[in-house]
């Protein structure tokens, strides 16, 4: 590898983990002000033109803030737990290919690789529920700890009807047979199944049983204060964006799309297509939000185990079928 | 091995090491679950740089992901933060004879490796992690299992089923009465 690959590969790093940052950052905006629109309110439009400056004062807020340590709290564990929610976000960008050829890393197991690091997000909740030393976000941990483990095996399920038809781990390849066909429309069941447990998993309402604010206060960030606490936030939305690209990837084919700019400008119309189907995935999720009321725990878990981990079986039988029988 | 792969295993193999020390030596059940992750994690890393993804990715998906998580689980709720476990439980000679039983494993393991020819074959090595390579492919993986190595797989999800049977009975609510359950 000469330095040159690895000076350019240190740069795409950079630009990707910035422009992510920042997504992110103004994702919190477009979603105050989007739930507002849907409940006949204005929304933050205060500091700066269209409250264009308001993620900046948050962010500005939330890093004078005091730091507020439970007493009963596990301090090791306490601080482990928003660093493991951040990084976990932020290392799955590292396998998705935004462009034909602006990419990370092309790993030939990419997909097994997002589910295991997105499984490993899951022990930030966990882990700060519990080392809290306090009663709510002790049961927001072990909700969550449920919740999890149920939706991740639907997501992984829904998956493998993808994997399937591409014959590859490899979601550089996967993309690239979505060429003719978008996988969303043969795979239509894995699709939804996906989209739900996506929401699940990344704790959205109306999965957002471990932070129900009716029960359990805040549920497991209920003792963060201040960067910890903000750490959190930033994880939860960088969760948005992966379920957001990962969907694109998966089943809206990727980067694939009208060359709108000409012949020449092909990378850059590639670019808008990723970046306007992520953002289409993700305005589904804020409008998710905005509609659909909370489910209650034992329903939550009903609906994963009976309804869509059934669905996503019968996606893969049928997938498999067509696959083994028919081509 | 080049000089990162040295560097990136010596880093993977000491946490892999403080993992299993610290698993067994903290006095607090989750730290001690923290510890066996942080290990999981480490075996993951050691079998990337032995050109396993797929098992590195199996590794942190099942055991890290799903079966830590579900212990994390159960010990929840029974442990809270800073509570310490002081009370020893020993048997008579325990820490001689688990002594001698390290030493004897250790030296049936490197025995072993030395009766492979591991510490003698360099020029194999190229040719070995090429065959590697192509054994833990995920199609590799799939065929063997469902050929090869049929039976011992369909035991296995016999064994699995007859534990999750296990658990719904002991899970299920005993029916005293048909009129208790409908109120």
């Amino acid at each position: 590898m000469s330095v040159i690959e690895v000076v350019w590969m240190v740069a795409k790093i950079l630009i990707v983990f910035a422009v992510l940052l920042l997504a992110m950052a103004y994702l919190t905006l477009v979603e105050r002000r989007f739930v507002a629109w849907f409940q006949w309110r204005v929304g933050p439009n205060r500091v700066g033109p269209l409250g264009l400056i308001q993620p900046i004062a948050d962010g500005v807020k939330l890093l004078f803030k005091q730091e507020l340590i439970p007493a009963k709290a596990d301090k090791f564990v306490y601080f482990l737990a928003p660093a493991i929610t951040l990084i976990a976000a932020f290392a799955i960008i590292s396998v998705i290919p935004i462009t034909e050829h602006f990419y990370i890393a092309d790993v030939n197991v990419a997909i097994l690789l997002v589910l295991a690091i997105s499984s490993l997000g899951t022990y930030g909740i966990i882990l700060a529920g519990w080392s809290s030393g306090s009663k709510y976000p002790l049961v927001s941990g072990l909700r969550a700890c449920a919740q999890m483990i149920s939706y991740e095996l639907a997501l992984g399920f829904a998956v493998i009807g993808v994997v399937l038809m591409a014959g590859t781990f490899s979601l550089h390849e996967i993309v690239l047979g979505q060429e003719r066909i978008w996988y969303f429309i043969p795979q239509i069941l894995g699709f939804v199944v996906f989209l739900i447990a996506g929401v699940a998993e990344t704790n959205r309402a109306p999965f957002d049983m471990p932070e129900c604010e009716n029960e359990l206060v805040a549920g497991y960030h209920t003792e963060y204060s201040a960067m910890k606490f903000a750490m959190f936030y930033l994880g939860e939305y960088v969760a948005i964006i992966n379920v957001g690209m990962l969907a694109t990837v998966l089943f809206l084919g990727g980067w694939h799309g009208p060359a709108i700019f000409g012949a020449g400008l092909v990378g850059l119309a590639n670019l808008f297509w990723f970046l306007l189907k992520t953002c289409a995935v993700i305005f589904f999720f804020i409008w998710l939000r905005a509609t659909l009321p909370r489910f209650r725990y034992d329903q939550l878990m009903r609906f994963g185990w009976m309804v869509l981990l059934p669905l996503a079986l019968l996606n893969i039988i049928i997938t498999a079928g067509i696959k083994a029988f028919i081509q | 091995m080049n000089v990162i792969e040295l560097i990136v295993f010596i880093a993977a193999a000491a946490l892999a090491l403080i993992g299993a020390a610290g698993m067994v030596m903290s006095r607090n059940p989750v730290h001690s679950a923290l510890f066996l992750i942080a290990n999981f994690f480490a075996l993951a890393v050691i079998f990337l740089l032995l050109s396993a993804p797929v098992l590195a990715a199996l590794q942190v998906l099942v055991y890290t992901g799903a079966i830590m998580v579900l212990f994390l689980f159960i010990i929840f709720f029974f442990i809270q933060p800073g509570q310490k476990h002081a009370y020893v439980y020993s048997l008579p000679w325990q820490t001689f004879f688990s002594g001698i039983l390290v030493i004897v494993l250790i030296s049936v393991l490197v025995l072993g490796l030395y009766m492979g020819g591991v510490f003698t074959a360099e020029e194999h090595v190229q040719s070995a992690a090429m065959k590697v390579e192509e054994l833990t492919s995920p199609q590799a993986l799939g065929s063997a299992l469902f050929s090869r190595y049929l039976l011992p797989f369909e035991l296995t999800s016999l064994l699995l089923l007859a534990a999750m049977l296990g658990a719904v009975v002991l899970a299920r609510k005993e029916k005293r009465d048909d009129r208790e359950e409908k109120n």
